[in-house]
């Protein structure tokens, strides 16, 4: 054994170097700028060594090594790019496309899939192997997560990002051989396992074997049957990454040409959920103060975040009673839509179609729950989009102001969302990402806490959570021990100390995603030059929101005119009757139950 | 501050109660002893050995109880039961027919003994019939070349095997499964 210090120097390609022990064939190429084509290797899984792509050779060595298992040694020389490597290379990937479907031109991954990428850049222009197909029947049952076992080629990311990062372990390698294929125990369809929807599994799939289930075909007949007034939503998080699917750099803040590409699409109506953010904190800190009052359990757990709603009533049911009440804001705004909009606008709510463009594929699930319907049945919200649908829709569309030149990116038709729900505050921007919920609670919180006007905006501490963090929050004489949780592998570290009572917690933030909803599952795959699951694309979304939050004047939930107007008019009070029946929600244990 | 105690919504009860009835009091004292031991999913095998031993078989309820039991993640304990042979996911027939696919049995037309029992049974080998009477399997060498070609019926060794035969032979077993059922 060397220690963890030592250097070795070693041959990458003819050239020297030297490389800190401990490290891998491939970590060390790529420090020198040799990108090793690789494909079921990922940075944060557990190493799986399957796939046989990164091969690399090894003087002295009888065989072909994975670069991506194999620890550096003093001395060692490596070719990544000689003629027999490239062969083999080009091979191993041949021979991972000998049952894969040609059809390429129909699959949703058309052009960002991963496999047709490596199969281009290792060189395979013709597909001299002709192999058995697998034969097993694609699984369409659930409302979010679909999978597609034929254009499965074993990788084990999405096996490992649902057991490692998110705790869920839904998804096993059943059988063996030829045979062998990813699914929940005893081969169950998602919607009848502890599958919580999240989606992630689509996000690590390096081929269109995991899918959001589509829901473009309803919104298209919505927007072309003129009986209806079709309105939209957009959460927090889309304007944060929409713009990667039209080429803008990663970061880049896009609300006006998001309104603008909507409305050319054909809503009715362009409004923004962040409205209903602001309503759910101006509902939520209600509740909060309520239960530091003493009137209801600590900690108060966040709700806004279906996979982890999900999570919670499969995995720590016994949490229930502490979740907010409160409908994510997704579902406050579907069921003003279908309300209050409805009304105002002397419309049946009927003919109204809502649509939600969220960051998240479990949306689609929590649309569907019986408790987000109206009385006679039909749900509050008609259609979940993801945000990589909404691309596509507006690219099939032939908007194309993106890339036309003679539009410079920040040349943008100033459009607005429509009002009244469209007026959101600075709070609510930043519930797209992880910490987020917290700030804008917190934000609310303070002036009830400390009497003050204008007692404490921002909340550093709270920014930037890498999957967990647990913080004291001092607001003038209080003292509040909070947490904020991404990834569920995360929350269950901080639910468990709650569990055992470690600590006294007064609120904690959970979302599904890692970084929250800039990290969710229905999110663009990642654009070329970052990976998912990304740190660094993730930390450049949270900025674009952070930095439209700066811009506002109005940076405090219970602050927005709107809001304050919408209570005026409809609701009444916060934490009422009204709000109660409307914006409030009950949540029940779930079996199959979740392994902890 | 006060902490009023949550209303109880955990179903942990109702699953372990319900999870222990599946498999019984003996298998479930063997998963306690196999769970408090440091790493209980490499008990897993073990455990579903005693339950297969049980019951014959592993159905998916017997699967989910182990999961619950040994907190094992159903994927998980799903993928070993399907991966190891030795491991059977379907109820056992009452009668299970192995015919010698061997090389002095298969010269001596083991094939068309097959080809019979899959056109009399209306099954291929690997299935059990719907009445859960007769199981058709292949074996290897079974030691008895003198005998080919050999089939064996449970415990029974049958030898010099005609196609034939098949129709008689099934319905002698099937005449004992009334009689012992009545």
């Amino acid at each position: 054994m060397t220690a963890n210090n030592a250097t070795y120097q070693m041959t990458i390609d003819g050239r020297e170097v030297s490389v800190d022990a401990g490290m891998t064939i491939m970590q060390a190429a790529d420090q020198f700028g040799i990108r090793i084509p690789r494909l079921c290797y990922h940075p944060d899984l557990s190493l799986a060594g399957s796939c046989r792509v990164c091969l690399v050779e090894v003087e002295g060595m009888s065989h072909f090594m994975a670069s991506c298992s194999v620890e550096v040694w003093d001395g060692m020389e490596v070719r990544t790019n000689s003629p027999e490597i490239r062969q083999m290379r080009r091979d191993m990937v041949e021979l991972l496309l000998d049952n894969h479907p040609k059809d390429c031109q129909t699959c949703e991954r058309d052009g960002r899939c991963e496999l047709q990428n490596l199969a281009y850049a290792v060189g395979v222009r013709e597909r001299l192997f002709e192999g058995e197909r697998k034969d097993l029947p694609p699984e369409s049952g659930s409302l979010s997560v679909i999978r597609e076992p034929r254009k499965c080629i074993l990788c084990g990311r999405c096996v490992r990002v649902c057991d490692e990062v998110q705790g869920v372990a839904n998804l096993g390698r059943l059988g063996r051989g030829f045979t062998t294929y990813v699914a929940p125990a005893h081969g169950a369809p998602m919607d009848e396992s502890v599958c919580i929807q999240c989606g992630q599994c689509i996000n690590v799939c390096p081929t269109a074997a995991f899918l959001e289930r589509s829901s473009t075909e309803a919104v298209w007949n919505a927007l072309a049957d003129p009986t209806k007034h079709v309105v939209v939503q957009t959460a927090p998080s889309i304007r944060a990454a929409i713009g990667e699917g039209f080429g803008l750099d990663a970061g880049t803040p896009v609300v006006g040409k998001m309104v603008w590409a909507l409305r050319k699409l054909g809503f009715d109506g362009v409004f923004d959920t962040d409205f209903a953010a602001d309503l759910t904190i101006v509902e939520e800190s209600f509740e909060l103060v309520k239960r530091l009052e003493g009137n209801g359990p600590l900690p108060l757990l966040t709700s806004c975040s279906p996979g982890w709603v999900s999570f919670m009533e499969r995995f720590y049911p016994e949490l229930i009673p502490h979740a907010s009440t409160c409908k994510s804001p997704m579902s406050m705004m579907s069921t003003l839509f279908k309300t209050w909009y409805a009304s105002k606008l002397g419309l049946d709510p009927s003919d109204l179609y809502v649509v939600a463009v969220m960051p998240c594929v479990a949306k689609k699930t929590e649309a569907g729950r019986p408790e987000h319907r109206m009385p006679d049945g039909t749900p509050y919200t008609d259609a979940v989009l993801t945000t990589r649908e909404l691309i596509w829709m507006i690219k099939s569309c032939g908007i194309d102001y993106w890339n036309n030149p003679q539009m410079a990116v920040f040349d943008m038709p100033k459009e607005r969302f429509d009002d009244p729900m469209g007026l959101a505050s600075g709070a609510g921007d930043i519930f797209g990402t992880t910490g987020g919920v917290m700030e804008a609670a917190l934000r609310t919180a303070a002036p009830k806490l400390t009497g003050e006007d204008n007692p404490q905006l921002e909340f550093n501490e709270v920014r930037a959570v890498e999957g967990l963090r647990e913080v004291e929050v001092v607001i003038g004489d209080h003292t509040l021990n909070v947490a904020v949780a991404n990834g569920l592998n995360n929350a269950k570290i901080i639910l468990d100390k709650v569990l055992r009572g470690d600590r006294t917690y007064h609120v904690i933030e959970l979302m599904a995603c890692p970084g929250g909803c800039i990290g969710g599952g229905g999110q663009p795959y990642p654009p070329p030059g970052t990976r998912v699951l990304d740190p660094e694309l993730l930390r450049l979304r949270a900025q674009a929101l952070y930095g439209i939050d700066e811009q506002k004047t109005v940076r405090r939930s219970h602050e927005n005119p709107a809001i304050i107007s919408l209570y005026e008019e409809f609701l009444g009070e916060a934490g009422g009757a009204k709000a109660h029946e409307l914006l409030h929600t009950t949540y029940a244990a779930k079996t199959p139950r979740g392994i902890r | 501050m006060t902490h009023p105690t949550p209303a109880v919504t955990d179903h942990w009860d109702q699953v372990r109660e319900a999870a222990e009835a599946v498999l019984g009091d003996e298998i479930v004292e063997y998963i306690r002893t196999a769970a408090a031991q440091p790493e209980p999913a490499s008990e897993l095998i073990s455990v579903l050995h005693k339950v297969q031993a049980r019951y014959g078989y592993l159905d998916t309820e017997h699967l989910d109880a182990v999961a619950q039991l040994l907190q094992v993640p159903a994927a998980t304990v799903s993928g070993v039961a399907t991966f190891y042979h030795f491991f059977r996911l379907n109820k056992p027939a009452r009668y299970s027919i192995s015919v010698c696919m061997g090389t002095a049995c298969y010269v001596k037309g083991a094939d068309k003994v097959v080809n019979r029992l899959q056109e009399e049974l209306g099954i291929d080998i690997g299935e059990t019939t719907s009445d859960g009477l007769f199981g058709l399997q292949q074996a290897r060498c079974l030691g008895t070349c003198g005998l080919a070609p050999v089939m064996m019926v449970n415990d029974d060794v049958l030898s010099r095997v005609t196609p034939e035969a098949i129709p008689a032979i099934l319905d002698r077993y099937a005449k004992q499964s009334r009689q012992d059922s009545s």
